[in-house]
């Protein structure tokens, strides 16, 4: 199945997010790059804005991903809860 | 009147839909031809604008919101890397050439996607589309200003950027990016998307971007990582938006099949030719390497354009034509524009350098099959003529692609000991190619590229005439400053030399 | 290896890029003028437009106005994606927290049911010409030329987006979707609507870059925003009871402020270039501004009754005082 990945910007901010990610996709894999972490997933990869709350404790939007995002691949998928990156259809 | 639906029971989709598409109207006072007139001649067939599903939904309010936070820390890290003389953070002078090459051909491609997108923002006829278009129009004037913001200091301290404004209509290797992206705006406002908004965006940027940029990170550049981080993090939207298009095509009707291939094929191998002054960059420019650009390509090509070309292919999308041969390419190309570049060094703003022992090691650990087989024996020549005090420059003129207009320096694809070299006559006139790919472009539009300007035949006309001193004058490059190698430059002596106040106290 | 660069002290070896040595002499230059200036290709284009082999890639001759330089026609507000996305980002906070206090105090429960009937059949229909400016903005940006005259238009531009979508706001948080689905009826159908709608579908045919300037921007919203945002909301409504309404389009009101003078300069400085350019602005901002008058006269009527008449004559005097200023007489 092909991969679909993320990469977001390696800070302080981002900390809570990859977690958060690691946590709802066991299947991903994270690489640690010069400032960048990237995570690969085989075909789908789930963003949740609860998760993301949790480990934040504060109220989380979405879109404030895109303030550190770097790329992606795979297509996009947003609602109010999360956002998925995924090949299949 | 009631109210029955307050806004915050909208789900996000249906309100990005009140607050984008549901403003637009169908005009009855002009007619739709007269409003859209670019939409038909390209023969791409639009049943259903609102078909068109929005990548991601960021209004205005949210879009200044999230892209001030992004400006906000971007301008703090470069005032701070002015303040603090950053510029000699960097691992090593020669660094500085990847830098130059970026803002003289790079930076002015950026400035002609703003004005593409501003055109496509208006030319299409639906809604969402557009607005997608005119934020990605409104985000590549950012980048633009980001990068020559961002090596505006590096300007002041070292030679080869004063003139990129020049640099970018007159010097001979950015007519390479300057022609690709004019090729994109003379094209109409579909094709546009697929070469732009698909096959730059979606498959080429990521190797530009991001292995690069981490690149910069590992040698100590931190406004460069900024403004390519950030810069990239309004790509992910912009390649969201080109992967959208191609399947919104794709969708609308069968007959776009054939056209949207054909794009496809040309302008996959128009971006991996101006590409290729970046795998260049990362092998021999960055004096400590992240990856190699084969590696880069593993990922970012071939993996990932791999799994986009598995999913099109539900559509009937076949990977591009050229994908096979740039595949063959990979372990040779950043050879071959450096010996390029350092052949012809007396004629580019930026330096170049016969690689150290080091280097070659990594290279040759990197490119096991090529480089010592092909590459490293010609750098030993060359330093060899070099020690004898024979240096070797090749005043020559290159013969330019009449399509890509790099000069023709690469081998068959099978056959790595011979140069490629392609011709085609038309109206009577010979047009040479670096490539069967180039080839293809030009036979499928001849009348569009016989108008290229090359900037190799500018040498023998008016004002310059032959004269390789008057060509440097009228392409703003200052002999002996700008040019040459980089072991014994000005940029060389002046970053040692700082460095060296910064390290001791004497 | 980390080591303390502020300690030492270079000497630069140039103060700026050559282009701006020759513009503005040799000093630092602005982040302004970096980014502004000489960035747009001059030379050396490649191809003609396959969309019009008549046309440049970019070029200078596809409107009636002459520029010896188009880099004279300077924003003095110096806005470039920072400042202009900063500033924006500032009043974006501001307006949410107005529809913020607006939901919170039920401000919109407070407006009497006269008064919101009138406010949305005013405003609501305006996200719609909001659209069309921002369709006439993004076409200068593309097709105008320099940098310096183009670029504040892609940032017109989006802020038309922005205002379509906070009066979009307006008509859920006053009306909900009904109100916007009545909106866009009375704008396609409703005789009130269908000079101004003809009016902006004439202008998504004009080509020249420059005449679309003075229609939508010195035209139509140079009458149009003091009208609506001054006449009705401010002065009118908020004394019946509409503060509400005022605190929901606090926007618009200080973006007005800003934008004009920026557009001011615009034709203050391309009507000093030459006899010719001042005589095909007058004549436009003539032709252009008696249409948007009379095209905004039945829009006046919804929202300020039979003061209408009178009031729109004000405005069309101080429009006309605005752009003598500028050296037009129209």
């Amino acid at each position: 199945m092909s991969s679909v990945f993320i990469a977001l910007q390696a800070n302080e901010e981002t900390r809570p997010i990859i977690e958060a990610i690691e946590a709802d996709n066991p299947q991903a894999r994270v690489s640690r790059e010069p400032a960048m972490v990237k995570i690969d997933a085989p075909g789908r990869l789930v963003i949740r804005k609860q998760t993301i709350e949790e480990n934040l404790g504060r109220d989380f939007d979405l879109q404030e991903l895109h303030v550190n995002l770097i790329t992606l691949s795979g297509h996009v998928d947003e609602d109010d809860d999360m956002l998925t990156l995924h090949w299949d259809r | 009147m009631d109210m029955k639906t307050p806004e915050k029971k909208l789900g996000i989709k249906e309100r990005y839909r009140y607050l984008t598409r549901d403003l637009a109207w169908e005009p009855s006072y002009r007619s739709h031809d007269e409003i859209y007139p670019y939409l038909a001649y390209e023969g791409i067939k639009i049943h259903d604008w609102d078909k068109w599903e929005d990548p991601f939904r960021l209004t205005m309010d949210a879009y200044w919101k999230y892209q001030g936070e992004k400006e906000r820390k971007f301008y703090a890290i470069i005032d701070a890397h002015a303040q603090n003389n950053g510029h000699l953070n960097i691992t090593d002078g020669r660094y500085l050439s990847a830098l130059k090459i970026f803002l003289q051909a790079i930076s002015p491609g950026e400035y002609a996607a703003h004005k593409g997108f501003s055109r496509a923002g208006r030319e299409f006829a639906g809604a969402g589309t557009q607005v997608a278009c005119q934020m990605q129009a409104l985000d590549e004037i950012r980048h633009a200003q980001t990068q020559i913001h961002a090596l505006s200091n590096y300007n002041k301290y070292y030679n080869g950027f004063h003139a990129f404004s020049d640099h970018r209509d007159r010097i001979w290797y950015t007519s390479v990016a300057r022609s690709f992206f004019d090729d994109a705006m003379a094209a109409g406002p579909f094709e546009f998307m697929i070469a732009i908004g698909f096959s730059f965006e979606y498959v080429l940027t990521n190797l530009l971007f991001v292995p690069f940029m981490s690149g910069a990170a590992y040698n100590g550049d931190m406004a460069t990582v900024t403004f390519g981080f950030s810069a990239q993090s309004d790509e992910a939207r912009h390649m969201t938006l080109g992967l959208e298009c191609i399947k919104f095509m794709l969708e609308q009707d069968p007959d776009n099949l054939p056209i949207v291939q054909k794009w496809i094929d040309k302008w996959f191998w128009r971006g991996f030719r101006v590409l290729g002054l970046v795998s260049t960059m990362m092998d021999y420019m960055l004096p400590k390497r992240v990856m190699s650009w084969r590696e880069a390509w593993e990922i970012y090509g071939v993996e990932n354009g791999g799994a986009l070309f598995k999913d099109l292919a539900f559509y009937g999308i076949r990977p591009p034509k050229g994908w096979e041969d740039a595949g063959k390419a990979i372990d040779h190309m950043s050879h071959q524009f450096m010996l390029g570049f350092y052949q012809w060094r007396f004629g580019t703003a930026f330096h170049s350098w016969i690689p150290s022992d080091d280097d070659m090691n990594w290279l040759s650990q990197k490119y096991p099959t090529t480089f010592d087989k092909y590459y490293r024996p010609r750098w030993d020549y060359i330093r060899k003529a070099e020690a004898e005090g024979k240096p070797f420059k090749n005043f020559g003129l290159a013969k330019l692609c009449q399509c890509c207009q790099l000069p023709c320096v690469f081998t068959e694809p099978d056959d790595p000991s011979q140069l490629c070299h392609r011709q085609t006559t038309y109206k009577g006139e010979i047009y040479h190619f670096c490539s069967d790919g180039c080839q293809d472009v030009f036979e499928n539009e001849p009348e569009k590229y016989v108008q290229a300007w090359l900037p190799m035949p500018q040498l023998f006309q008016d004002p310059v005439n032959g004269d390789l001193a008057a060509w440097m004058d009228w392409a703003f490059l200052t002999d002996g400053k700008d040019n040459g190698e980089y072991p014994g430059s000005g940029d060389q002596l002046n970053f040692d030399r700082w460095r060296g106040l910064a390290t001791s106290n004497t | 290896m980390q080591i303390d660069l502020r300690t030492v002290t270079i000497e630069p070896q140039r103060q700026a890029f050559d282009h701006l040595v020759r513009r503005f002499g040799d000093k630092p230059a602005s982040r302004y003028q970096e980014g502004s200036y000489d960035i747009q290709a001059t030379e050396n284009l490649h191809y003609r437009p396959t969309w019009d082999p008549q046309q440049e890639l970019y070029d200078k001759a596809i409107t009636q106005i002459v520029m010896k330089d188009w880099y004279d026609l300077k924003d003095p507000r110096q806005f470039f994606y920072n400042t202009y996305t900063l500033t924006r980002a500032r009043q974006q906070e501001a307006a949410e927290s107005n529809f913020r206090f607006i939901e919170t105090h039920g401000l919109a429960n407070v407006v009497s049911p006269a008064l919101r009937e009138k406010a949305l059949a005013v405003l609501v229909p305006l996200r719609h010409v909001a659209w069309g400016a921002n369709q006439n903005n993004t076409y200068i940006c593309g097709y105008g030329y320099g940098t310096v005259f183009t670029q504040p238009c892609i940032y017109q531009a989006m802020d038309h987006l922005g205002i379509a979508q906070y009066l979009s706001r307006i008509g859920l948080a006053f009306g909900g979707t009904e109100a916007l689905a009545a909106g866009k009826k009375a704008w396609i159908d409703a005789p009130a609507w269908q000079g101004l709608r003809r009016y902006i579908e004439d202008c998504l045919v004009t080509r020249d870059p420059f005449e679309l300037f003075v229609a939508q921007n010195v035209a139509l919203d140079g009458l149009l925003y003091p009208l609506v945002y001054g006449d009705m909301v401010d002065s009118g409504w908020a004394a019946e009871g509409g503060s509400g309404l005022a605190l929901a389009t606090q926007f618009m009101a200080d973006w007005f402020d800003e934008t004009r003078k920026w557009i001011d300069a615009v034709m203050k400085v391309a009507a000093a270039e030459s006899a010719a350019n001042r005589d095909t602005l007058t004549a436009w901002a003539g032709t252009w501004g008696a249409r948007a008058a009379e095209v905004l006269l039945p829009v006046a009527r919804l929202g300020l009754g039979e003061q209408a008449e009178e009031v729109m004559a004000e405005r069309r005097a101080e429009l006309a005082a605005r752009l003598a200023k500028s050296g037009i007489k129209i």
